[in-house]
């Protein structure tokens, strides 16, 4: 009998391939002639393809592709076209958006972030036409478009920080720049420079459901790995038809700390949790430089930041006689 | 297979630690304890890696019970030192032969040997301006070198000219272009610790009065507080220099619960402060007055002489020379006493800031330091 208490997957099917129903007229085909992945199997399904990329896929992989190309074409010239050196620096080069002195401008010079508000509207119309595609294909298959809202949580987390923020500020100079280490020197910058992003809320908030999400991922494959001798992992039988799987699945749950999830519960829990993450972060962002622009003073003021002791410095700026 | 598989998964490991830990430091680590207990305010050393203490050069020799008349009335052409007397004055000159002429020029590296009071050469040109520039620091910068003080040797180290030194960096070829143009950023840049924050900050805050400050005193947004993250980013490049260039960690100066908070700074802050200002004084004041005196091997790439940062004279180290004070040797580099610089009249006095951080007036920046080191807590 198969069982499901390893880390990779035990069991692999072979036969002939699962093509699918036949499309709609007027589709595109699907792309790619099937073959099985031993080692693919072990992680998932062996089956690899077909893949159905449609006019919304194309679309969205062109802009995509684009946008990836602006950016590292900006990279690679940055560097002098030295393609040793790209490779060498890569992880510190970026393409920067617009300086302040160019505000929220449409149109700026190619070379004084022009291409990176391209970049933007590329990699945003690549983003949207591939959350379109998941919401239609998930349509086409007559499920849930669960998929594609929990995308569009992650989309609204991104067009904050490069667009709807920027454009409330007035300044495409507020925007994350397109690198690697870049973007994480602009996070610590961004965050000092409004008095301490730990003090925002919502940033606590998507802290407490990227770190819930992780554990609740965790609880649940652990959990029905744990009863898949007894056929756990066919959740969505356990759903409408209990078995021992499921009760046992939960007694343990209620026996270690008194309350459980169900089996089609701890879905919504997840689903929510991951929502919730990029949802209330992206408020988090949207408020700080628009509302608060000190978070640190902010939450003095709410009694929320800590208060030590003071060291008795003083600023020597507000001393009288004191140079700027 | 699943021989093949175990090896790929070692191997993948191996690679994938390798890749994340690389910038890791291997060793052991020493955590002093610099602020409130809970706010992560600790010093992190490592035991290996400790600067070795500074040969302090032994005095060329001691001075005869008479001093003599003074240098102005011994010597001609002596501008600077002239209320020195001769034998102070013949010490300071074999000082500074033993700090920082080359031993094979000695005197003649400055002077013409045919007529000592000659200013033909340069360098006697230059060297008269850091003597002045040194009995500034000495007598007005108090706020920064306390009464350890500095010497030539503070920075000079037995080089002409100081190892570390800055100068306007030269800009992208094509400015015009993104070719081969970083916009002075993204690149594994020493002066700014690697980072990929903007890599000149001693041009903009070394210089001039460029605000540093970043964020604001108040909660909400106001009109007379318009900072870009930007200038963050470039704020945080100056950071970097300082830590490194001191050998600390930010906690350092700052509680990272609020970096701009001063009530939750340690007084090394308010020192740091009054350094960022002496060195803008230096460079204003007496060394970029020189760039017509200096030939072009004494200038970066863009016409200005080699300026000072904080690692001239720190060089790795929170206090230069770890805090040998070599100043009674040279006593004649005190220079005459004057009010502290940095804290000129002036009508314009800041605000109050939300948090009381400057509500009550003080006569002194800093009261008696509060949070001292307490306790050294071994390597987790």
């Amino acid at each position: 009998m198969a069982q499901y208490q390893n880390i990779f997957t035990q069991v692999q099917l072979r036969g002939p391939a699962e093509m699918g129903p036949e499309l709609p007229r007027g589709s595109y085909p699907r792309i790619g002639n099937p073959g099985f992945n031993w080692l693919m199997g072990k992680l998932g399904n062996a089956q690899i393809g077909p893949i159905y990329l449609g006019g919304l896929g194309t679309a969205s992989l062109l802009c995509g592709i684009i946008a990836f190309e602006i950016v590292g074409l900006n990279m690679f010239a940055s560097v002098g076209w030295n393609p040793v050196q790209f490779v060498r620096q890569l992880f510190w080069l970026s393409l920067e958006p617009p300086g302040p002195e160019w505000g929220f401008r449409a149109m700026v010079p190619l070379d004084k972030g022009g291409w990176f508000i391209i970049t933007g509207f590329f990699f945003s119309a690549s983003v949207l036409l591939w959350w379109a595609r998941t919401y239609l294909r998930a349509r086409e298959l007559g499920m849930g478009t669960h998929v594609s809202w929990a995308f569009l949580s992650a989309i609204w987390l991104m067009a904050v920080l490069g667009f709807i923020r920027p454009m409330m500020m007035g300044s495409w100079a507020e925007a994350v720049p397109y690198g690697i280490f870049p973007h994480l020197d602009w996070t610590a910058a961004f965050s000092i420079r409004y008095g301490n992003l730990f003090y925002n809320p919502f940033h606590c908030l998507s802290i407490v459901f990227l770190y819930g999400s992780t554990l609740l991922f965790a609880m649940h494959g652990a959990t029905i790995l744990a009863v898949g001798r007894y056929g756990g992992e066919r959740e969505i039988e356990q759903i409408t038809d209990r078995g021992t799987a499921s009760e046992r699945a939960a007694l343990f749950w209620r026996w270690t700390m008194g309350f459980n999830a169900t089996m089609e519960s701890i879905h919504r829990w997840a689903w929510w949790f991951a929502v919730l993450t990029t949802l209330s972060g992206g408020i988090g962002i949207l408020l700080t430089g628009t509302v608060v622009d000190n978070w640190y003073l902010w939450a003095m003021q709410h009694g929320y930041a800590p208060s030590y002791p003071t060291t008795g410095v003083v600023d020597p700026a507000t001393l009288p006689g004191a140079t700027p | 297979m699943i021989g093949f598989i175990r090896k790929a998964t070692i191997a993948g490991s191996i690679a994938l630690l390798s890749l994340t830990l690389g910038g890791c430091e291997i060793g052991p680590k020493q955590t002093d304890q610099l602020g409130y207990r809970g706010t992560g305010m600790q010093q992190v050393n490592n035991p290996y890696r400790k600067i070795p203490a500074a040969v302090i050069p032994a005095k060329p020799y001691d001075l005869p019970a008479d001093l003599g008349p003074l240098s102005s009335v011994s010597y001609k052409n002596v501008q600077v030192l002239g209320n020195v007397r001769t034998e102070e004055f013949n010490l300071l000159m074999a000082q500074m032969n033993q700090w920082i002429a080359p031993p094979e020029q000695g005197c003649n590296y400055c002077h013409n040997p045919e007529n000592m009071a000659s200013d033909e050469k340069y360098t006697k040109v230059v060297a008269r301006r850091m003597l002045q520039m040194t009995q500034q620091i000495n007598s007005r910068w108090s706020n920064h070198v306390k009464q350890t003080g500095v010497t030539c040797y503070t920075c000079h180290r037995g080089n002409v000219v100081p190892v570390n030194k800055w100068a306007v960096k030269e800009g992208a070829p094509n400015p015009g272009t993104i070719t081969g143009n970083k916009f002075g950023q993204n690149t594994p840049d020493a002066d700014v610790a690697y980072a990929s924050l903007p890599n000149d900050p001693f041009a903009t805050y070394f210089q001039g009065k460029t605000p540093i400050r970043v964020a604001n005193n108040s909660r909400f947004p106001t009109p007379d507080h318009v900072v870009s993250t930007k200038d963050a980013e470039k704020t945080y490049g100056l950071m970097m220099h300082m830590s490194t260039g001191l050998g600390v960690n930010c906690t350092f100066c700052h509680n990272t619960d609020s970096f701009r908070s001063w009530p939750n700074s340690r007084p090394q802050r308010v020192t740091a402060y009054y350094g960022i200002r002496m060195v803008r004084d230096v460079n204003e004041g007496y060394i970029n007055g020189l760039a017509s005196v200096m030939p072009a091997n004494r200038k970066g790439p863009l016409g200005d002489p080699y300026k000072v940062n904080c690692l001239t004279c720190h060089q790795g180290q929170n206090k230069p020379l770890g805090g040998v004070s070599m100043i009674g040797m040279a006593p004649a580099l005190k220079g005459p006493v004057g009010p502290p610089a940095g804290m000129e009249p002036a009508p314009a006095v800041a605000a109050p800031a939300e948090d009381g951080a400057a509500a009550v007036p003080a006569s002194t920046p800093v009261a008696p330091a509060s949070t001292g080191p307490k306790k050294a807590t071994p390597a987790h």
